[in-house]
């Protein structure tokens, strides 16, 4: 149906920049910000014209503030990896033992199996604020509290729950003919999930996978309750531009174009496993 | 290698599919499963292949008990209807699999593989994926993919369902001498009764929960265990029609357009009783006024069917009677008709029941069953 007249494909063209305008102002605004200081940020009225200035990157990098009441480090660096490390560690748990929960509650019906799922994700339903306080005197008592142990496990509420339903659904996609053609050809139960279930499931433990990190990088009060700042990711370190001399804008700005890099890299390479319609021409259609 | 099936059910938390269900098939035999979709057909292959248990019943291949050996373990065939090729791996991989679990070498892989290809018109397409293969030949990679490891029992699930009249008919006439090479003991289900006569050494048809008529093609086409089974097997369809057998002049006769129609003397216990006639299309013919028998009918319309013209006609009772007979012989103008009833073809049913009654016997006669 490509049969749009030129002033439909105008207007749709209008319309698509209004969204495009809409949804990507702020981060461009953001972006031209990082490479202004407090002074040109704050004048009025605002302008695009600016001497562009790396300081801000440079402060972050060395972790080291400048502002006018003296000098201030700060641990951004420290505070990206944490991120990096609690967000990729979380998710590649969640997927080893989302994935496999995944596939049985989609294919092995066993009692108790839908009221066990609902249950993990009724996790998602509750107020993280809620389960904090129990959570924070249990962690304290287990000793679990500042540790980067304690946060991966914490990070599975978010993340386990996401990959099971993602993924089971994907899995529950699959014609069990397929699968059972395979067994039938004589393959073991093991290598039937790993060269079939697995691979056709593909797109959905991509999009599980990368949806649960951005909600594992993005957590802010579980990170911030439960640890202190050696152990903070950039969602609570970033507090720390929040300063007694006032808020350091271009370093905010900064310090946002560098923790929202990782996760536009991530999604910029995940996207190639999203596709759709891998099972295409697998059954009749 | 035999299949042996004892007493299988098998249900669906409520939905009983089979019950009861006793099956042997032969070393080298193919059985055809005939039946309307719902009857179980698949289900029972699945059975057979474990992927699934039965609730109750034994499954046993060549006199081992299957319960509890997983479908890996079975070493058997199996074609799905809706061919369940794997998506991510091109035609050749599909068709290995069965020899990847076998664990044989490469060339002697590629060799099997490219043999099986070739068989079946498919080598060309070998390094294709599924999606790009057009449905006859997903179709083929199917079935060479069940054929590959030479099992010894084949299970093929309506294997021509999903492609089209032309490749259906070629199959229906490579698919016998393939499945005779393969020397294997094949389970074919379908819903297309040609298709179940031409490649059926038997066939049981499947309806309601299990098994109502096991036989030779000529069997169930001349001797069909109900009216269903009769309604089911035939293109025209068998006339039909409510008689009450009575007796004239000391013969048993059933009255069509106020003749009397005789029928054979076995049938005698069913005088006054209602009873369903079946008449073939093919049991009746056209004839010249005056010819002692012939029943006066009114010819409705006509129409050619493959190899035969099918005459609708209507009986003076205005009963409609399908009358075929060759195609290109001369056949009766518009208006009124006479037809005759070849007496001994004539099959009787309990019209309570369904059932069919006295079993007749009488010559098969093969060139009436295609």
């Amino acid at each position: 149906m490509e049969t749009h007249s030129p002033l439909e494909r105008l207007l749709r063209g209008i319309a698509l920049t209004l969204v495009c305008l809409f949804f990507m102002f702020p981060i461009v605004w953001i972006v031209l910000m990082s490479f202004q200081t407090n002074e040109t940020i704050l004048r009025v009225p605002p302008s695009v014209v600016f001497m562009p200035t790396l300081e801000n990157y440079t402060a972050l990098i060395t972790g080291r503030l400048e502002t006018a009441a003296g000098t201030l480090n700060i641990d951004f660096m420290g505070n990206l990896w944490n991120s990096l490390f609690l967000s990729t560690t979380s998710v590649a748990i969640g997927l080893l033992l989302g994935v496999p929960a995944a596939y049985a509650f989609a294919r092995l019906k066993f009692r108790g199996s839908e009221d066990i799922a609902f249950t993990l994700l009724s996790f998602r339903f509750a107020p993280p604020l809620l389960v904090l306080l129990p959570l924070t005197i249990y962690f304290q008592q287990l000793g679990l509290a500042n540790t980067y142990g304690g946060l991966i496990w914490v990070y599975q509420l978010i993340v386990l729950p996401l990959i099971l339903w993602i993924v089971r659904g994907y899995f529950e996609d699959i014609p069990a003919d397929i699968e059972y053609a395979y067994r039938i050809a004589g393959h073991d139960f093991w290598s039937t999930f790993r060269r079939i279930a697995l691979p056709l499931a593909g797109p959905g433990i991509a999009a599980a996978g990368l949806l649960s990190f951005i909600f594992a990088w993005n957590n802010f009060v579980f990170a911030l309750v439960l640890a202190s700042a050696d152990k903070q990711p950039v969602t609570v370190g970033a507090l720390a531009f929040v300063t007694a001399s006032g808020i350091q804008y271009g370093q905010v700005a900064a310090g946002i174009v560098l923790s929202i890099a990782p996760t536009f890299a991530l999604a910029l390479y995940a996207q190639r496993y999203l596709v759709e319609g891998l099972s295409l021409g697998a059954v009749k259609g | 290698m035999t299949i042996e099936l004892k007493n299988i059910r098998k249900a669906f938390k409520t939905n009983t599919v089979i019950e009861d269900l006793s099956l042997s098939v032969a070393k080298g035999e193919t059985l055809v499963l005939f039946g309307p979709s719902g009857a179980g057909k698949t289900v029972l292959l699945r059975l057979i292949a474990g992927v699934i248990e039965p609730d109750a019943g034994e499954i046993r291949v060549n006199g081992q008990n299957m319960a509890g050996v997983e479908p890996e373990d079975r070493g058997i065939g199996m074609a799905f209807q809706n061919f369940a090729l794997f998506p991510h791996m091109d035609a050749f991989a599909n068709i290995a699999a069965p020899l990847t679990a076998r664990g044989q070498s490469k060339g002697a892989m590629t060799e099997t593989v490219e043999k099986v290809a070739r068989l079946l018109k498919i080598d060309h397409v070998l390094h294709h994926k599924p999606k790009e293969l057009s449905n006859g030949q997903k179709q083929r990679t199917a079935l060479a993919r069940a054929l590959s490891a030479q099992p010894s029992v084949l299970l093929l699930d309506d294997p021509l369902r999903n492609v089209d009249a032309k490749l259906r008919f070629e199959m229906r006439l490579e698919l016998p001498r393939l499945l005779k090479d393969q020397n294997a003991t094949v389970i074919y289900v379908t819903q297309d009764y040609k298709e179940a006569m031409a490649l059926g050494h038997r066939i049981a048809v499947m309806n309601g929960h299990g098994i109502q008529q096991v036989g030779t093609p000529a069997d169930i086409y001349h001797a069909p265990a109900n009216v269903d089974i009769a309604r089911l097997f035939g293109d025209p369809v068998i006339n039909l029609l409510d008689i009450v057998p009575e007796r004239r002049d000391g013969r048993v006769v059933a009255m069509i357009s106020d003749r009397a129609i005789p029928l054979a003397d076995d049938y005698a216990p069913q005088i006054g009783q209602p009873c369903i006639l079946g008449l073939r299309p093919e049991a009746l013919r056209f004839v010249a006024d005056g010819t002692p028998g012939a029943i006066p009918v009114e010819v409705e319309a006509e129409t050619p069917l493959n190899e035969k013209t099918v005459t609708l006609v209507l009986t003076l009772r205005g009963r409609e009677i399908m009358v075929s007979r060759p195609a290109g012989t001369p056949g009766p103008a518009s208006g009124q008709a006479h037809v005759a009833v070849d007496a001994g073809a004539a099959i009787l049913f309990d019209r309570a029941t369904g059932r069919r009654i006295a079993p007749v016997h009488k010559m098969m006669r093969q060139e009436d069953v295609a």
